[in-house]
């Protein structure tokens, strides 16, 4: 480091030659993973999952006696920012066959396969809170699974998603994403996909977290952002219907009690409209805003648990909610950035976490939930962190192994955006290490959904971060992006077959007043009321949530 | 919370806020009492929502960046550029070809370019933005396709091209044209959905889902792992 000034402040520099001088003894060694019982107790004593006092029973609705998170109860436990005498009904501002809710990678795509499969593209609507494109999907980094290696199987992806998912997974959602998984690469490099491969023109393929294959196809450290500006340039050539910065806020039922559209709030003049709709498929994402347990997040401004909210007013079962995930790595310096995502994929390419000692303390492609109870204990329960200035904790995570390991110049290639976002705070990630700690990434639960994407509720089909089952207790690295487009897909074509043979009865709200009437039976007394639509971070609570963690 | 940073002066659009020094753009404008609809995103320098032009006090030069990734300066004038009015053409992918003409053909404002440079110096991801519109130009689809590979489509190149370019459309096609036609499939893909729909991995995903949690368990414990 001779001269290059370091990014990080004076008082970090005994900790960071630690670092620099165990490197080169670390090349090619790595911590042995944990058996069976050793990741059991650590998720016991460390992940935040695992912190009952976090969480409360659901006192309304069909899934009553849930568990979840306090701050997924308080949205599910308020009431409606509409009122249903307060909506005009008979006046429809958009009458169509399928409604698509949410434009991140499951919608775009539920409405590419909902055109293919027959529907004018006129006769279909993205609503979406805010552009076309911005969610979750666009900010994926590392990359997506799906088993097309020769010495690899879906059979071999099944197993690594439900032992990784704690054997809670429904299986059949799994067996769909695993078999459709090899069929969603070929779709993406037919709409023209820039995927990551090697001279001979296969993928470059990577490992990540539980995976026992190489399976991780990327786009460099862009890789959600590349397949999600494509499906929005297919959604624009092929000229489907699109409204932005409009968020619906509950759906619209029909006397048969089947989904009939939804009630939308035009975020520019504050005007309610009502779409009337065949078939509706929500795809709103997860709920990182939410912060829960106070986390920093890795999620899209946009991220606040809308879709759940409106599915379980609607009647649909929720299903594994209790569970969040955390991914191990997020920045926790600089300030500026703390909370964003450090991609998994650096490990996959052989940075390593170390502790301020330098040493290595965990095995680094753990699944995510362990690894990050691991960077917990070394920082709360061996107190083997580094102190960031704002008073937060982390371990290094030493990325200048990455071009050891895979020669100069890897870095910047493979991870362009990483490098970038860095170096602009003054950090060089090819000579010095990150810090990173624990950050709010993911939804493992949300709505119930079939391999049709149907959910309980008739008319409402759900795909991507918001539906539950898929991934049960923890999901493992790439299989976000690829759940997306499989159940995407999924969704825009039985969306579209429903659509066909459909119709519509008398519109009405009166899901929401007998929700309303379930909260009084169970005893909730609150003046909350949800959607959220926006996070607030005015005035002071800018401060608070760049500072505050655990 | 305590913030002990140096207060700093800055402008948005127009108006005097002061914040602490240490915030990015965004987070400036939240704490100055701005509630984002348009103009935040991802808040991660992956989306391109919070395009912004900036001045800083006695200069005379504009200068772009995201809002998420730029930390304030004592006067800094700032205006957001949330959406840009640029025309998008459409087409079938499938029905292209990856000519030397097809961009051109159908972007020809790329034929007004003046070669000022001025695009480069607007992107907020030091992309090399005057060379892959000189390459699609030439129709070189491969180098136009990988030195825009990183756009985040922010607008920013658009709103000050003098020849009124859209450059990240432009890149959008080459690098579609590219990936399709000239990068081409992994024929390892296309075998194994082939294989897929023969049915090949029925027995073994379906032997899976038969099994107890138990013998589910002790197949995942003891599988092989073939990471290299």
């Amino acid at each position: 480091m001779s001269d290059y000034e370091s990014g990080y402040p004076d008082y970090m520099r005994e900790s960071l030659e630690k670092v620099a001088a165990t490197r080169a003894s670390r090349v090619g060694k790595s911590f042995k993973a944990m058996t069976a019982e050793e990741k059991d107790k650590i998720l016991r004593d460390f992940h935040p999952d695992w912190k009952m006092d976090q969480k409360r029973g659901l006192k309304v609705g069909p899934s009553k006696g849930q568990l979840m998170p306090h701050e997924v109860v308080d949205i599910l436990e308020a009431h409606s920012i509409i009122k249903p005498e307060d909506i005009d009904l008979s006046s429809i501002d958009y009458d169509i066959d399928v409604l698509i809710i949410g434009a991140g990678g499951a919608g775009l795509s539920a409405a590419i396969l909902a055109h293919d499969s027959g529907i004018g593209p006129d006769k279909i609507l993205i609503v979406q809170k805010l552009r076309l494109g911005d969610a979750n999907s666009k900010m994926s980094q590392g990359g997506i699974q799906a088993a097309d290696a020769p010495n690899d199987s879906p059979t071999i992806h099944y197993l690594d998603i439900i032992g990784g998912g704690h054997y809670e997974n429904k299986p059949e959602l799994v067996e769909a994403m695993v078999n459709d998984g090899p069929d969603v690469i070929k779709w993406h490099e037919e709409l023209g996909v820039l995927y990551d491969k090697l001279e001979d023109g296969t993928m470059q393929l990577a490992p990540g977290g539980g995976t026992s294959r190489l399976r991780m196809h990327s786009c460099k450290d862009y890789t959600g952002m590349e397949i999600t500006r494509i499906l929005m340039d297919e959604v624009l050539n092929r000229q489907i219907g699109y409204v932005e910065f409009t968020s619906a806020v509950e759906f619209v039922m029909d006397d048969k009690g089947q989904v009939a559209g939804a009630v939308l709030f035009d975020m520019d003049s504050d005007e309610y409209k009502i779409a009337r709709a065949k078939s509706t498929i929500l795809a709103t994402g997860g709920f990182g805003r939410l912060h829960i347990q106070s986390f920093e997040t890795t999620n899209h401004y946009g991220a606040t648990g809308d879709g759940i909210i409106m599915a379980y007013r609607a009647g649909a079962n929720l299903i594994h909610l209790d569970s969040t995930q955390f991914h191990p790595t997020g920045s926790a310096y600089p300030e500026q950035i703390v909370g964003q995502l450090c991609t998994e994929k650096l490990r996959g390419r052989g940075a390593q976490p170390v502790n301020v000692d330098g040493e290595l303390f965990v095995y680094p492609l753990e699944t995510r939930d362990v690894e990050a109870s691991a960077l917990i204990r070394e920082c709360f329960g061996r107190e083997n962190g580094v102190t960031t200035p704002s008073g937060m904790k982390g371990v290094w995570l030493d990325t200048p192994l990455i071009d050891i390991i895979n020669g100069e110049g890897t870095i910047e290639r493979e991870f362009a955006a990483m490098f970038r976002n860095y170096n602009k705070f003054g950090i060089d990630i090819r000579k010095e290490p990150m810090l990173v700690f624990p950050t709010l990434h993911y939804q493992n639960g949300g709505v119930e959904i079939n391999v049709r994407c149907e959910t309980s509720v008739p008319g409402l089909f759900a795909a991507g971060e918001v539906c539950g089952g898929v991934h049960g207790k923890n999901r493992l690295m790439g299989n976000s992006q690829l759940d997306l487009y499989v159940f995407g897909r999924r969704a825009g074509k039985a969306g579209a077959e429903r659509a066909k043979t459909t119709k519509i009865g008398k519109l009405n709200l009166d899901h929401l007043k007998r929700y309303e009437k379930g909260l009084k039976e169970g005893g909730v007394e609150t003046t909350r009321k949800s959607p959220m639509l926006l996070p607030e971070y005015r005035g002071e609570k800018t401060l608070e949530h760049q500072l505050k963690l655990l | 919370m305590e913030n002990n940073a140096e207060i700093v002066t800055i402008y948005v659009m127009g108006k005097k806020h002061n914040v602490p020094g240490d915030l990015t753009i965004m987070k400036a404008m939240e704490y100055a009492g701005h509630q984002f609809t348009r103009g935040a995103g991802c808040r991660g320098g992956y989306c391109g929502a919070c395009a912004t032009l900036y001045r800083k006090k006695g200069s005379y030069k504009l200068e772009g960046a995201l809002a998420c990734q730029k930390i304030v300066e004592d006067g800094m004038y700032i205006a957001q550029i949330p959406f840009n009015p640029a025309e998008k053409t459409t087409y079938s992918l499938d029905e292209l070809r990856p000519d030397a003409n097809t961009i051109l053909e159908y972007y020809p404002e790329l034929s007004r370019c003046l070669a000022c440079n001025t695009c480069t110096k607007a992107c907020p991801q030091d992309i090399m933005v005057m060379d892959y519109v000189q390459a699609s130009l030439r129709g070189d689809i491969e180098q136009a396709a990988k030195l825009s590979f990183d756009c985040i489509s922010c607008g920013l190149c658009a709103v000050r091209c003098p020849a009124e370019i859209v450059p990240y459309n432009v890149g959008q096609l080459a690098r579609r044209l590219y990936a399709r036609y000239v990068d081409g499939p992994s024929q390892h893909v296309l075998d194994r959905v082939k294989e897929v729909e023969e049915g090949k991995f029925d027995e073994g995903i379906k032997e899976l889902k038969n099994m107890d949690k138990a013998a589910l368990q002790e197949r995942y414990e003891t599988r092989e792992k073939i990471l290299e």
